[in-house]
């Protein structure tokens, strides 16, 4: 009897192990299916469109013909892609990795240990400019550096002239916008790892002589490096995507001065009626998103 | 007993998932029946007055006359540059046409080659009153392949709007007619010298957020009052080099480096017609404006700014060529019809609608609320219609009349101009710049093959 049982259980066990991983497919499938058909399908599509001539209206929306990488050589012969590229950038660096991150991180570290009701409050004056949506945060700013908005009003008060802010210094609008918009996420992502550093080893520095400076230098920062990295990708994906704030405040004008890539998209898209050269652009933004998180990865070299 | 329960939850689950779809379906087609929507766009304060007109007086009678019959409107309120973009989506797919849809009629050789809109050539043939549409008005729906894709419902002229009062007060003649674009400058120069920064001297429209407004109110009639049209009509292809697209952007230069223009701030933003000639224009703020008749329609008694002084305040002068060559004066024409989308369900009471509106009576009190100049002949000898304020000088204009190329790629070739005009005004390039750009873009756009220059 006992001999006959042994051999029996294995295989049980194995009947069981097979039994869930069909009853976990099942289950699965459904957000499989959904993944595939709205993101793998897409993303499918995206770059199948990217090297055709579709068109929203006109002869080519009826006929779309495969033209190989013919708008990715439009695309690089085109001045507006050079601008928008370099606009994206400038954006890129100052709103978030500059901005964001060092006004988080000053925040973040001005909180740290300070009383609980203090911090209560601080935070969420902050992350009130977080949890508005984009559409709003790019009204509130609009009303507040139009023409006739706050800061004119109050610069009319004080007996100096009005400032066409919008026009005049579009591109500094937009990014002091996002700021506001999106400092509270890095600030806390730092707040939470400011927190881990242990007490005793910043207590140990100040024993052995370094000052407050240092201690942050060598101490503190290399500790929250791996927050570093990895708040400074998702804030450049986030800020790479950025389209409402922009389109809303400025439409990427005047001129070109506000034209990101993703407006650039839009407007070749849907206003030049051209989807496969948006298309193509928007494949760009995709890997200038790949290019930038692995960038920094290495440099901080952090396994993220 | 496992394997039994996720089954028939998963069957429970799709049952209710597919159950929703075919549920939902079949109710809309239900309501479908006899339902028509009529897609236009509402934002603007020239298009108030087709709304009230739908929606007061066409609606309420067809209903009436057709039991059954059940119109409902979709209005798009958007800008005007993205209208075009917003219907195009909406008609390539069955779920989301409209049965009519309100087109420019730049836009209906495009939409039409896309394959979005019916060819109507069959319902016209039996319809009488099609003999009644001004000829060349109905060339601006017909598509490149002959065929008749809308009825027109209205047709515009172009001039410019100016107040007689502050050219007084400035010391200019009037009533005014300026004989060349050196005419114009010396006007708003004196403007500015008398009023300085409590009057905007001329309003152009020079935005890409005006769309194509921003095309045919400012650089078309501009470029159609030198010697350079965009098209060459003989040989078919795109002139993308010539003195007249460089007058042109020179011109847009002079008035905005001169500083005659209006607040680029203002200008440039996607309602900055409305600002212009509901705000500015009314308070005397404004002296010129290069625009169209229809802009008496915010001025009218129940319109969105209603301004009873208006005719008295404000003289519309012809505009001239650049060096009043020619006929003296030009004007752009162009006009909105009602089109019928191929993917609509109910063709026939569409086209019966569409029928119902442009009868004479209904076209005639359209134009007294939209105050656009009719399409049809009988309304346009109509006393009624003759009496509208303006309407006498804006007919005469279309002597002059030039109509914007009725081919494929002109949408594409008006937002390459609309950006290049927002460059200039904004000083991001030279006029030579722009006139090199032009170039470039448009031959990138219809091919090497379909440009010539001059």
């Amino acid at each position: 009897m006992k001999t006959e049982l042994i051999p029996l259980a294995p295989k049980h066990k194995k009947i069981k192990r097979n039994n869930k991983f069909q009853g976990s497919f099942l289950f699965l499938l459904p957000s499989w299916l959904l993944l595939f058909i709205f993101f793998v399908g897409p993303i499918a599509l995206t770059f199948y469109f990217a090297f055709t001539n579709l068109a929203l209206t006109g002869s080519e929306a009826q006929s779309i013909k495969f033209v190989g990488f013919q708008n990715f050589v439009t695309m690089f012969e085109d001045p507006n892609f050079k601008i928008s590229l370099i606009n994206t950038i400038i954006f890129l660096i100052f709103s978030a990795v500059v901005g964001q991150q060092v006004l988080g991180f000053i925040l973040a570290l001005l909180m740290k240990e300070k009383n609980k009701s203090f911090r209560r409050i601080i935070g969420i004056i902050v992350i009130a400019g977080w949890v508005t949506p984009e559409i709003v945060v790019a009204f509130c700013w609009v009303a507040f550096l139009s023409d006739n908005g706050t800061l004119n009003t109050i610069l009319n008060a004080l007996g100096l002239e009005s400032i066409t802010w919008l026009y005049s210094f579009p591109m500094v609008s937009v990014i002091i916008a996002n700021i506001w918009h999106g400092t509270a996420f890095s600030m806390l992502v730092f707040q939470a790892s400011l927190d881990d550093v242990p007490k005793s080893i910043e207590e140990a520095a100040k024993i052995d002589g370094a000052t407050r400076i240092q201690t942050l230098l060598k101490i503190v920062l290399p500790m929250v490096k791996g927050s570093i990295v990895t708040n400074m990708i998702l804030v450049t994906l986030q800020t790479l995507g950025v389209f409402t704030l922009i389109f809303a405040m400025t439409g990427g004008g005047p001129g070109t001065s506000t034209q990101t890539l993703p407006i650039f998209m839009y407007n070749q898209a849907f206003v030049n009626y051209q989807l496969g050269y948006g298309t193509a652009i928007s494949l760009i933004l995709l890997v200038i998103g790949i290019i930038a998180s692995l960038i920094y990865m290495r440099s901080m070299k952090a396994n993220v | 007993m496992g394997r039994t329960r996720v089954w028939s939850v998963s069957l429970v689950a799709a049952c209710f998932l597919l159950g929703a779809c075919s549920n939902q379906s079949s109710t809309k087609k239900e309501e479908d029946e006899n339902t028509i929507t009529i897609t236009y766009r509402s934002g603007g304060g020239a298009n108030a007055g087709l709304t009230d007109w739908l929606n007061q007086e066409v609606i309420p009678e067809f209903e009436k006359q057709n039991k059954g019959a059940n119109i409902e409107l979709s209005p798009l309120n958007v800008s005007e540059g993205d209208y075009f973009a917003k219907i195009a989506l909406m008609l390539k797919s069955k779920n989301t046409a409209p049965d009519i849809v309100t087109e420019d009629t730049f836009m209906v050789n495009s939409d039409a080659s896309a394959g979005y809109l019916e060819p109507l050539d069959d319902k016209i043939k039996n319809w009488d009153d099609w003999s009644n549409f001004t000829e060349n008005v109905k060339q601006g729906v017909m598509a490149q392949d002959g065929k008749i894709y809308g009825v027109p419902y209205n047709t515009d002229s172009r001039g410019i709007w100016y107040n007689k009062e502050l050219f007084k007060e400035a010391g200019i003649e009037v009533p005014w007619q300026p004989k060349s674009w050196e005419d114009i400058l010396t006007a708003a120069q004196a403007i500015k010298t008398k009023f300085g920064k409590d009057v905007t001297p001329l309003w152009m429209n020079s935005g890409k957020a005006t769309g194509e407004a921003t095309s045919m109110q400012t650089f078309e009639m501009l470029l159609y009052g030198t010697e350079d049209p965009l098209y060459d009509q003989e040989s078919k292809k795109w002139i993308v080099k010539s003195e007249g697209l460089l007058n042109t952007f020179q011109f847009i230069d002079d008035v905005y480096e001169k500083g005659l223009g209006a607040n680029l701030s203002q200008v440039l933003n996607g309602q900055g017609s409305t600002v212009a000639y509901q705000q500015l224009l009314p308070k005397g703020k404004l002296a010129m404006g290069i625009d169209g008749i229809w802009q008496t329609g915010n001025w009218r008694e129940d319109g969105p700014a209603p301004w009873k002084e208006a005719f008295d305040v404000l003289g519309f002068a012809p505009m001239p060529t650049e060096n009043g060559q020619g006929t003296g004066n030009v004007t752009m024409s162009g006009g909105w019809a009602f089109s019928i989308p191929k993917n609509g369900d109910d063709k026939d009471l569409a086209w019966k609608f569409i029928q119902f509106a442009s009868s004479k009576e209904k076209n005639l009190s359209l134009l007294l609320k939209d105050r656009s100049l009719t399409p049809r002949d009988d309304v346009a000898k109509d006393p009624t219609y003759q009496e509208i304020p303006m309407f006498k000088e804006a007919t005469e204009f279309l002597q002059n009349a030039q109509f914007r190329p009725a081919v494929d790629k002109y949408p594409n070739v008006s937002t390459i101009i609309q950006t290049l005009v927002e460059d200039v005004a904004t000083n991001k390039l030279t006029p030579e710049q722009a006139a090199d750009q032009y170039k470039a873009n448009v031959t990138k756009l219809v091919g090497e093959d379909l440009v010539i220059e001059r």
